[in-house]
């Protein structure tokens, strides 16, 4: 049925590996080359970690499946170097419109805020989105993408794992110190380690497909509730690139799936809905269940799990890739830390503390938004009505109807990693938020603040007037590993410290406002640019103190805490 | 801030006899739709989640 992608074939190379005479073993293995898998090698490479990559197909996303990536997703892959094609490539999209009935009763602009080198949200077909990683992958030496290469056993120990790997060719046994499990939302590892994702499974199915239209119908998120067309049930209408259009069809929970699936059932559905008109070809359907649920902990042993595997939510409010990338984001730096011994274990529990968060926050808007769009009884139905009767005259009914929640990146306000807030700021940007990009200048020339922040600690200090005190600071600064320097402000700074920092101007203003920056204001950034600590004043004691919490260094007597507790409450 | 409990109306009467007479020519249906309505136009008015939520606990313990 698809015409307008046809999806690449990857070769399967036989491994060295195979014909290995003891088991080899790698730092990291990731399971599943889907855009997390994918990311998640990228990403290590940029901190210098080799990978090996397990994929048991041989080909990108088959039909299109995620295709609204959101900002954080893409200043994601920005710093992966991948962000790029994709915004090229995707559709942008602001406008949307909500019906009810035979009326439309709103219409929105999303008002994205200016300034930013990256667009609010586009969208794309996931297999764009997982291509573009495959050709990025090639670039690095320190990425072993195998594909056609299925884990059929695991070996979990409390300090290294063992997996054995099914090829077309053979079969053979990979040793790891970490394997992060990226294989979906129905994990073969998962299932081996007798590992369960909990949650609830709407009762509901849905009709995806992704249709190619001749008409031209604007670049918009149309949302139907109860439309002439598709009585009692509700409908959504988005733009893909290629002429390819995103439609969703509520069919009520008594659906039969193998019925619905067929071309000649499915054709008329769509048919009343783009009006008799209207010519289109379907490029790929299937019919679903959608289910919010998480694992109760994504670490077990040095088995990691991202994404799907991890956590999974229905597709209002584009969570699932977006929640994805971000979980893979915040695994990666820690890891890598650990493995260079440059951090304690400890860090790396922070992963489960920090994306169980994230994972509670996605599943709780999705299932928000799956109760609003398919009401579970009579009277959340009456109120769902009747919220959307007033919204067509009223704005407060507008922020009650709910038709997905878009992803917004979690802010871990809670983290054990955070330095304690104790000034005063004009600026949300609290430890524990992600920061928001600006534009800035670099040595004369326009850049943007996150491309400077990159995936290392960095410090941002703001130095409007600069004396002997602010110099020894910035020196002391400078002397602590791993450790980049921004100076932002007017101050002309001296020989002694221009080579050991980067200097950048404050275009239009919008840096300090977003940041709220005064003389010696001081920002310290995660490598997964985190804000971990902000002051009034800088001083390079209180960054290193900030620095040695955010790489865990303070977190063993609270892992210890936590443990007992959990001991206790099982008792 | 606080749910206020104590008496607040300025004109109880008038206000249940203006409540009762707009239900007065309504099928149970339509007058169901109509206090949905209401409760929508209410809480946004009240706004405070935290007056809201005591409401709705005081409203589900006496059932």
């Amino acid at each position: 049925m698809q015409k307008t992608y046809s999806n690449p074939v990857y070769p399967y190379v036989s491994s060295t590996d195979l014909n290995a005479e003891k088991a080899p073993h790698h730092p990291v293995v990731i399971v599943g080359a889907g855009p997390g898998g994918l990311a998640l090698s990228i990403d290590f490479a940029s901190q210098g970690i080799s990978t090996v990559v397990l994929d048991d197909n041989n080909t990108v996303s088959v039909g299109s499946r995620a295709i609204c990536f959101a900002k954080r997703t893409l200043e994601i892959m920005n710093r992966l170097g991948c962000a790029q094609r994709m915004i090229e490539k995707g559709v942008l999209w602001k406008h949307g419109k909500v019906f009810f009935k035979e009326e439309r009763v709103y219409d929105f602009d999303l008002l994205n805020e200016g300034d930013h080198q990256i667009p609010a949200f586009i969208n794309l077909q996931q297999y764009y989105f997982e291509e573009y990683l495959v050709d990025k992958v090639a670039e690095f030496k320190e990425i072993d993408l195998r594909w056609k290469s299925k884990v059929i056993a695991i070996d979990s120990q409390k300090d290294s794992t063992e997996i054995r790997v099914s090829v077309p060719d053979g079969e053979y046994t990979l040793t790891c110190d970490y394997l992060v499990c990226a294989d979906g939302a129905n994990s073969g590892v998962r299932s081996m380690l007798g590992l369960e994702s909990k949650g609830q499974v709407f009762q509901d199915r849905f009709l995806i497909s992704d249709v190619v239209m001749k008409a031209n119908f604007p670049t918009e998120r149309w949302f139907w509730f109860d439309p002439p067309f598709h009585p009692n049930q509700s409908a959504l209408l988005h733009k893909q690139p290629d002429n390819v259009w995103r439609i969703d069809l509520q069919l009520g929970s008594d659906a039969d799936p193998e019925y619905e699936q067929q071309e000649h059932v499915i054709r008329p559905r769509i048919q009343a809905m783009l009006g008799p008109e209207t010519e289109f070809d379907i490029e790929w359907a299937s019919v679903y269940t959608f289910q919010c649920r998480k694992m109760d902990h994504f670490i077990h042993n040095k088995v990691f799990f991202v994404g799907d595997a991890a956590h999974q939510v229905s597709p209002f409010g584009a969570r699932g890739a977006n929640g994805c990338i971000q979980s893979a984001e915040n695994l990666v730096w820690k890891v890598a830390n650990v493995l260079k011994g440059q951090a304690p274990e400890a860090l790396i529990e922070t992963y489960n503390t920090e994306r169980q968060q994230g994972a509670k926050e996605n599943i709780l808007n999705s299932t928000r938004s799956t109760d609003f769009i398919t009401p579970k009884n009579h009277i959340s139905r009456v109120f769902r009505d009747q919220t959307l009767r007033l919204a067509k005259k009223f704005g407060f009914a507008r922020t009650l109807v709910n038709s997905g929640r878009l992803s917004t990146p979690c802010q871990y306000t809670d983290s054990p990693l955070n330095s304690v807030e104790l000034d005063t700021f004009d600026s949300p940007l609290c430890p524990g938020s992600v920061p928001k990009d600006a534009p800035i200048g670099v040595y004369g020339e326009q850049q943007w603040l996150l491309n400077q922040l990159g995936n290392q600690f960095v410090v941002l200090v703001t130095l409007d007037t600069i004396g002997p005190e602010e110099i020894s600071e910035i020196i002391k600064l400078s002397d602590i590993q791993n450790l980049k320097i921004l100076v932002a402000g007017n101050a002309i700074l001296p020989d002694v410290i221009k080579s050991k920092v980067t200097k950048i101007d404050c275009t239009k203003g919008v840096l300090v406002e977003r940041y709220d920056l005064k003389q010696n204001t001081t920002y310290l950034f995660r490598p997964d640019q985190i804000v971990s600590g902000r002051w009034r004043q800088c001083m390079s004691q209180t960054v290193e103190k900030a620095m040695r919490r955010a790489l865990g260094f303070e977190l063993n007597t609270d892992v210890s805490d936590r443990q007992t507790k959990t001991f206790e409450e099982l008792k | 801030m606080r749910l206020k409990t104590e008496p607040n109306l300025s004109e109880p009467d008038r206000f249940y006899e203006a409540l009762i007479d707009v239900h007065r020519e309504l099928s149970a249906e339509q007058s169901e739709c109509l206090n949905a309505r209401l409760i929508l136009l209410l809480a946004n008015h009240i706004g405070h989640m935290e007056v809201l939520s005591e409401a709705l606990i005081i409203a589900e313990e006496i059932e």
